[in-house]
């Protein structure tokens, strides 16, 4: 381990840390008021270390979706990362099979494409470097869960203060960030539609389901327009 | 510890497996796999947005107008904006619709 190169880590994490922070502290504010407790959330940001994903979870959770989906919808959520460290192998190769193991569970979105970016421009990637980036997102994210957390517990009714309207506009930005993508506008008309349709006639956790089917058989029956799953620059959220 | 809270464990443990196989699949599958068939290749681009298209579209629908309206407000912003921005914009607006309008 260089210390330089952990230092060097440590320096590029931080702004995205900052970045984080505001989500991590939502996060936990959000897990409370859907029935998580302090210790719950902050586990889940210890053990899950995926933003969106785990508000994808505590949504589905706290409107009682049973638990398979949940899972599936955070591995949906998730789904980008198989390309991260599909296309990550390249620059990990020398890591030791235990450094492998700790890079993978700190890939998160803005770890990617720093390590992606370096190892384009020829710098190293040494270990040390990705374990100083990775930790300073990953520490300060579980202790701003915590914040949030304590800070969630104080409110008394979310709506008040409406942050009941913070997940809605979450999933919306998340939403739009993949919208650079192939078949992008047919695959959220036929999903809203689907969704709305599936809440307003069979009921609450099946819209999930029965939207998310519907976009994507929509996109699996369309002549693919370019042949090969692609990274889009625009999936840049924690 | 109650059987629910026992059960919310064991859903963030799996959660956490998913999210973890997803983040070292890919290096595994990249020395298996050549390629993937293009179809799949499409609905699994199409996973992300039509997941996430479910939370919204309900809540949209059936969130009340107060939080229709500060979807609304927060969608223009986030054409051009950060999601943190369009957190904000949208927070004050829904706050501004209830305090001031109704």
């Amino acid at each position: 381990m260089s210390r330089g190169d952990f230092r060097e880590g440590l320096r590029g994490g931080f702004p995205i840390m900052l970045a984080a922070s505001p989500f991590g502290a939502l996060f936990g504010a959000l897990a409370v008021d859907n029935g998580f407790s302090i210790a719950d959330a902050v586990f889940m940001s210890a053990t899950v270390y995926a933003g969106a994903s785990q508000m994808v979870g505590i949504e589905l959770f706290g409107s009682n979706v049973q638990p398979w989906l949940v899972v599936l919808s955070v591995f949906a959520v998730n789904f980008r990362h198989v390309l991260y460290s599909a296309s990550l192998a390249r620059h990990i190769r020398h890591f030791s099979f235990v450094q492998k193991l700790i890079a993978f569970f700190l890939l998160v979105d803005p770890q990617y494409a720093e390590t992606e970016q370096r190892g384009q421009r020829g710098l190293p990637v040494t270990f040390a470097w990705y374990a100083g980036f990775g930790i300073v997102i990953y520490v300060p994210w579980i202790i701003n869960t915590l914040i949030g957390a304590i800070f969630g517990q104080l409110i008394g009714d979310p709506k008040a203060i409406g942050l009941d309207v913070l997940l809605p506009v979450y999933f919306l930005g998340l939403v739009m960030s993949f919208r650079t993508r192939d078949r992008f506008l047919p695959i959220v008309a036929v999903s809203a539609v689907a969704s709305v349709a599936g809440m307003h006639f069979v009921g609450s956790p099946w819209h999930v389901s029965i939207g998310a089917l519907a976009g994507i058989l929509l996109a699996a029956c369309l002549p693919p327009k370019r042949p090969a799953v692609q990274v889009h620059a625009a999936e840049k959220e924690a | 510890m109650d059987a629910q809270h026992l059960n919310l464990l064991y859903l963030i443990v799996a959660a956490a497996v998913a999210t973890y196989v997803t983040r070292f699949g890919g290096y595994v599958l990249i020395t298996q796999l050549k390629n993937i068939p293009p179809r799949l290749g499409s609905a699994l681009n199409a996973v992300p947005a039509a997941v996430l298209t479910t939370l919204v579209a309900p809540a949209f629908v059936y969130g009340g107008m107060d939080v229709a309206a500060a979807m609304l407000v927060a969608f223009v912003i986030g054409l051009r904006f950060s999601t943190l921005r369009m957190l904000l914009v949208g927070w004050i607006a829904v706050m501004a619709i209830r305090h001031l309008i109704l």
